[in-house]
């Protein structure tokens, strides 16, 4: 798209932009170190974490400011006024998401055992899966790409099979063993974190197919988290 | 997920229902319309169906023909022997440019306000019982200051100048000078009431007075607004015309327009990228 008449203009709208890119890159990198924290139970890294969240914060507050000084100064309309508007949404989703990988690295404090191999796999493997797809939707908002956008929106459902899956193994731990049980609700709670981080990529997702096309997709998406309507029977 | 369970997302999905202007009876049909100025082409071909009882609004640059085209729909460019208009029309399918037509009666139907208020220099009272004496609507004195009491309230300044309706209304301020054009232009009765400007003289206040009385008037009136102000149009109209260079580029729904127009022409515009 050409340029604003006013230079000024174009260069907050830019400035919008970057510190979003930042933000995001920022929360992949938290998340991804949270896990690693989490499954090496590493007590350091996760305090570092914890710490590293204040900047996650910062940055939205910042997006937040910035974005109503450009409406309350350039009234921006259209395509200008969505720009606006989807960095407002999507930061708060980014915060939100480095609210989540935060609260995965406080847990790594309460792995007092060492964690059930497969339990890891399946936790990594979420927590892979979330980190691409947020890699996805960052990728697709800057190129403002809204079928990729829809892609990933889409494909949220490999995260909530997979969720589905941890739930029910970590259950069959408990049920086998309870003294695994406190360590399991907490694992119950690290898996529910990536899933909830696989739902606000798709809010973003959302927000870069509306940033594009100025309207929200006409779908209802598919879902696969079953564990909110599975029955826990006793062995 | 069970299908027949309530799906609270698609909801949320569905975006609200827009105001259907279609649904809303056509005031003022066109097609087919140019205008020359002598050799030079004003409008092209614009086709454009105005609702009643709503505010449309046409925006563009400057020379991009939306007030020439505004100046139509009264026939208002009679009175530039060089302009020419073609094509046709039609206020509630009666056709304005039909040779037997009445263009005096023409104007009583179809009031204008101008960008520069313009009252006579004559008393507040007599600005306003000027139209409706001329045009015999009231059959007695008592009516005639009914009319004008009626009028001046409708437009939202008979509060401010009831103590001296004898006073000379040039001697308003700005913004109350315009209510008294709005004021005069509905003394007559009209149908539809144009607006070329009709704040860009004004301070912010007398502004926000004039758009608050602009969307109570909709309820009885099919109001057509050229503005400068893209903020104004979104404020105040339900349609938005948007024209460059003497073609109508996309006319639609304003809250459609202005957050999601379809031709680049009018997002470039809007946002402020043109030229």
């Amino acid at each position: 798209m050409s340029d604003h008449t006013v230079k000024a203009y174009d260069d907050e709208l830019g400035r919008l932009k970057t510190m979003l890119a930042q933000m995001g890159g920022l929360a992949e990198e938290q998340l991804a170190r949270a896990i690693d924290a989490l499954t090496r139970r590493d007590t350091q890294l996760a305090d570092l974490i914890i710490a590293d969240d204040a900047k996650i914060d910062a940055l939205e507050l910042a997006i937040e400011e910035r974005s109503v000084t450009t409406i309350a100064k350039r009234q921006p309309m259209a395509s200008d006024l969505r720009e606006v508007m989807s960095a407002i949404r999507i930061s708060s989703d980014l915060e939100r998401i480095g609210d989540l990988a935060k609260n995965l690295a406080k847990r790594t404090h309460a792995m007092s055992d060492s964690l059930p191999r497969q339990i890891i796999t399946g936790l990594k493997r979420m927590s892979t899966l979330a980190q691409e797809q947020l890699q996805d939707v960052l990728d697709a908002y800057t190129r403002k790409d809204a079928a990729r956008a829809l892609e990933v929106w889409r494909s949220d459902e490999e995260i909530d099979a997979l969720y589905n899956s941890v739930f029910r193994e970590l259950l069959t731990y408990m049920m086998e063993d309870p003294r695994t049980i406190g360590l399991c609700a907490h694992l119950l709670f690290a898996a529910k974190n990536l899933e909830r981080i696989g739902d606000h990529t798709t809010n973003i997702a959302e927000n870069v197919y509306y940033l594009v096309h100025g309207k929200l997709i006409g779908e209802e998406r598919p879902k696969k988290d079953l564990t909110s309507i599975t029955a826990i029977d006793p062995p | 997920m069970d299908s027949s369970a309530p799906r609270l997302g698609n909801a949320i999905l569905t975006p609200p229902e827009p105001i259907i202007l279609q649904q809303r009876p056509v005031k003022i049909q066109s097609r087919d319309v140019t205008v020359h100025y002598g050799a030079k082409q004003a409008i092209h071909d614009l086709d454009i169906d105005i609702p009643d009882r709503a505010v449309s609004a046409f925006i563009g640059p400057s020379g991009c023909g939306k007030s020439t085209f505004l100046r139509c729909i009264n026939r208002m460019n009679d009175t530039i022997p060089i302009a020419r208009v073609g094509g046709k029309i039609e206020i509630e399918g009666q056709d304005i440019y039909d040779k037997n037509l009445d263009v005096v009666q023409l104007r009583a139907r179809v009031g204008m306000v101008f960008q520069k208020p313009n009252p006579f220099p004559k008393s507040i009272f007599e600005n306003v019982a000027y139209g409706p004496r001329i045009h015999g609507l009231a059959s007695s004195k008592n009516d005639l200051d009914e009319i004008v009491v009626t009028s001046l309230k409708r437009a939202g300044l008979f509060e401010e100048v009831k103590d001296r309706l004898a006073a000379p209304g040039t001697g308003l301020s700005g913004g109350q000078q315009q209510r008294l054009c709005i004021a005069r232009a509905i003394s007559v009765n009209p149908e539809i009431i144009l607006m070329d400007e009709p704040c860009s003289a004004l301070d912010p206040i007398a502004t926000a007075r004039i758009e608050e009385l602009i969307d109570d008037l909709r309820q009885n009136f099919c109001i057509v607004i050229v503005t400068h102000s893209m903020q104004q149009a979104a404020r105040v109209s339900q349609l938005t015309a948007f024209f460059h260079l003497g073609n109508l580029v996309e006319v639609g729904d304003t809250d459609a327009i202005f957050t999601n127009p379809q031709e680049k022409r009018t997002q470039d515009y809007i946002t402020g990228r043109f030229g």
